[in-house]
């Protein structure tokens, strides 16, 4: 019997702790995939970062480090410059990218930094219960914007992607979304791209990711996913905003 | 073996550190620029590359620790190096190496503060050092040079203790040590062969995967890794080291370390020429602090005389390891000014004629 | 003169923190123990520079020096700063130049040097550190005067090899001006 569907290398065998509906797993499973199909896995150091996937490690059957809040792309920089023939990539939420993170990110990117960055934007912090983040929507509800965000006070969304594909370490980046087969497909093409990208030593490499916190959102979980297209896909346009970047090679 | 004292180099300590951790097989160097230490900085960016290791140049001292972490992480020998405020900022990565159990060593060339302060040199940052790394109750391995032959030769011994209690180790020197020129001699180095640890995220390859980490969710799961820690700080006691500079006959003692140290040295030695036995009580790991020494003298001296450039921080481990049995009398100065040795000398004399009044 | 705590002092760019580097470089060569302490600042031209060199046949305690037994003064504010800090009987050197006064105290071993008129002699004004150098030389010979020659020849690199005899003639001079002022003082070979 042909075998269609499996569980990849790079996945471990323990079941996920994500909330039902919640698209991290998703965003993982690609992961895997992409290295297994590159035939990365021994060769690949993981970093978790803080937020709902710092426990990512305990679901990549990979050599992996935990970060302090925001430092994952200084930890994978610690990593890649002293074993540069490795392939070392981040997995970063939008409060642990684009806030607390800012620093470490951008300089990370300006560098050129010969690393991968899987950066999921859910609009929300969700581990510490739905408070605002960098990424949340004008107007949206979270537990500190109880009234909606109102820019005026607090800003606007941080789109991510767009402000470092300015930078010139940077090799690839582009903006995906995970509500649906195509977008699926989609955002799988484009991690791979990123590993790619590092693979040919061509500089920083980021993938952010528009998913879904079903349980913060106070949404069913197909319901989460038809909001996301709604509400996040105008604020956030997908696309590949980086595609060979113009860091000069050593 | 004795080097002659020709083969000696005329270095600034912070060159002579940054040489000896070459010397002693560094890999990799994080740091960000900040005065007095920086030509640590600049001396790894001309020479490390040639040896094979990496420089860079962090965006911040948030940044240089948590790269640090990244490499002693995946196994290299690693460092980076600060003045105080950046010690401050590097709390955060600090607690989180203690807490992965990761080797690395950190130089404080310390500054005056709190705040901004200046750059001048201070010894007020014994307590962050000695006291915890970062949040929790994590420790790092204190090692405090007098000299700069000492610090160099600290530097090297750092690595080594770093990797074998798989802990930060920091050397803890001041904007004197790290500016001044002495002539300095090297050991070559490693003097421990190193192999990539097991441990140590290289890609698993086709065995066990390895983790790097700091999390232990339930209480009971990090209270046994705290007590293995604790554990291992008391294993750590051995590492004790301390000098006693005409001891044997003191009636009096001072107890410094690193700078003030010398400044002290200086002070006894005419205070001797006076007639005075006086003699030094000279921590070179203030943590481990050598209480043992401490107490011994305790049992001899009429009182011991504690110099800092400080509030008095060192003093509190003097007086812990004295119980009570000595006075014990303070002299600070604060902010970047340094004790000189008739200051010392005249409170030497203070503390001889009230402890003769009582 | 087996030991020395001096202190140099003038304005930045007159040459202060090397003066003391070569006389610290010196005494390694003749195998003594020396500390070289620069105040730093954060200033990286002008404002006030000062140095102290400790010179040892015995490890040296304190690099810091607070009551100098040698120094050179290079500027007037040097001078009023660090004249009544001098042990008795130490030896100052006054760079007549920059210092419009003559000194207060009269335990002190004086010698007042035109360091920029000698150096303009030899048509090199650089070269005023390395008189006063000399002459503290002649007045306190702690370290010979062709270990000072070493000295330069080890700091230049070899394409700059040539500035080694201005300085050495330099400080030939300093001591000579020195040595005029010390009778029966001037106890310094001359390289």
């Amino acid at each position: 019997m042909k075998q269609v569907f499996t569980r990849p290398a790079s996945l471990a065998e323990t079941p996920m702790h994500y909330c039902p509906g919640c698209t991290h797993g998703v965003a993982h499973r690609l992961v895997a995939e992409v290295l297994d199909e590159l035939g990365l896995r021994g060769r690949t150091i993981g970093v978790a970062s803080v937020g709902c996937s710092v426990f990512a490690y305990n679901y990549f059957n990979l050599d992996f480090q935990q970060a302090a809040h925001g430092r994952a792309p200084a930890v994978a920089t610690g990593i890649k410059r002293v074993l540069p023939d490795r392939v070392v990539f981040t997995y970063q939420g939008d409060g642990d990218l684009a806030a607390i993170g800012t620093a470490e990110i951008v300089h990370a990117a300006n560098r050129g930094e010969n690393i991968t960055v899987i950066f999921i934007n859910n609009a929300v912090y969700g581990m510490t219960g739905g408070q605002m983040a960098p990424t949340t929507l004008p107007g949206m509800r979270t537990t500190t914007t109880p009234y909606g965000r109102d820019v005026r006070v607090t800003g606007y969304p941080i789109h991510v992607a767009e402000m470092l594909a300015t930078l010139k370490g940077v090799a690839y980046i582009s903006r995906v979304a995970l509500c649906g087969v195509a977008h699926i497909t989609k955002a799988k093409r484009a991690i791979r791209k990123a590993f790619q990208a590092q693979l040919d030593g061509k500089g920083f490499s980021l993938v952010e990711i528009l998913s879904t916190c079903p349980v913060t959102w106070g949404l069913q979980p197909i319901d989460a996913v038809r909001w996301l297209e709604a509400n996040m896909l105008p604020v956030f346009p997908l696309g590949e905003f980086v595609t060979d970047g113009q860091k000069e090679r050593a | 073996m004795a080097t002659a004292l020709t083969d000696r180099v005329l270095m600034k300590g912070n060159e002579a550190i940054a040489e000896a951790a070459i010397r002693a097989g560094v890999q990799a160097y994080f740091g960000y620029p900040i005065t007095p230490q920086s030509e640590i900085s600049e001396y790894m960016a001309a020479h490390l590359p040639e040896h094979g290791g990496a420089f860079l140049q962090a965006e911040s001292e948030v940044a240089a620790i948590n790269m640090v972490y990244g490499a002693a992480g995946a196994g290299a020998r690693v460092m980076t190096s600060t003045s105080s405020p950046g010690i401050s900022l590097m709390q955060e990565g600090l607690s989180y190496i203690v807490g992965s159990e990761l080797p690395c060593v950190i130089i404080n060339v310390m500054r005056g503060g709190p705040g901004l302060g200046n750059i001048a040199p201070s010894q007020a940052d014994y307590f962050q050092a000695t006291k915890s790394a970062g949040h929790g109750d994590g420790r790092n391995l204190v090692l405090a040079p007098s000299t700069i032959q000492e610090a160099a030769d600290l530097t090297l011994l750092a690595f080594d203790l770093a990797d074998r209690y798989r802990n930060p180790a920091m050397v803890l020197t001041d904007g004197i040590t790290g500016q001044m020129m002495e002539p300095v001699a090297f050991r070559e180095g490693p003097s421990l062969p190193r192999e990539v640890p097991a441990w140590a995220t290289t890609g698993a390859g086709d065995g066990p995967v390895r983790l790097i980490n700091s999390i232990y969710l339930e209480p009971e799961a990090l209270e046994a890794h705290n007590q293995r820690l604790q554990e291992k700080y008391r294993r750590m006691q051995v590492e004790v080291r301390s000098e006693a500079y005409l001891m044997d006959d003191a009636v009096v003692a001072v107890a410094a370390y690193g700078l003030t140290a010398r400044i002290a040295r200086t002070a006894v030695d005419r205070a001797r020429a006076k007639g005075i036995r006086a003699g030094l009580l000279r921590p070179i790991t203030v943590y481990p602090f050598p209480t043992q020494a401490c107490a011994d003298a305790a049992g001899q001296v009429a009182g011991i005389l504690t110099v800092e450039m400080s509030a008095g921080q060192m003093v509190e481990d003097v007086r812990l390891a004295v119980e009570g049995r000595t006075p014990v009398r303070f002299y600070g100065r604060l902010g970047g000014v340094v004790p000189t040795p008739p200051e010392v000398l005249a409170q030497i004399e203070r503390l001889l004629s009230e402890v003769k009044a009582r | 003169m087996a030991s020395m705590e001096l202190i140099i002092a003038g304005f930045g760019g007159q040459g202060i923190l090397f003066l003391g580097e070569m006389l610290t470089q010196a005494a390694i060569l003749e195998g003594k123990h020396a500390t070289w302490m620069p105040a730093y600042g954060p200033e990286q031209r002008g404002g006030t520079a000062t140095c102290t060199v400790v010179i040892a046949e015995e490890p040296i305690g304190s690099p810091v020096v607070a009551d100098p037994d040698a120094l050179i003064v290079m500027n007037r504010p040097s001078m009023d700063k660090f004249e009544p800090r001098a042990r008795a009987g130490a030896v100052l050197i006054v760079n007549a130049s920059m210092v419009d006064r003559p000194p207060e105290r009269a335990d002190l071993v004086v010698v007042a040097v035109d360091a920029a008129a000698e150096a303009r002699a030899l048509d090199k004004p650089q070269v005023a550190n390395m008189v006063l150098l000399g002459a503290l030389l002649a007045a306190r010979p702690v370290v010979a005067m062709e270990s000072v020659a070493r000295a330069l020849a080890g700091h230049f690199p070899p394409d700059r090899q040539h500035l080694v005899e201005i300085n050495v003639t330099a400080l030939t001079r300093g001591a000579a001006a020195a040595a005029r002022q010390l009778p029966g003082a001037a106890s310094a070979r001359v390289a």
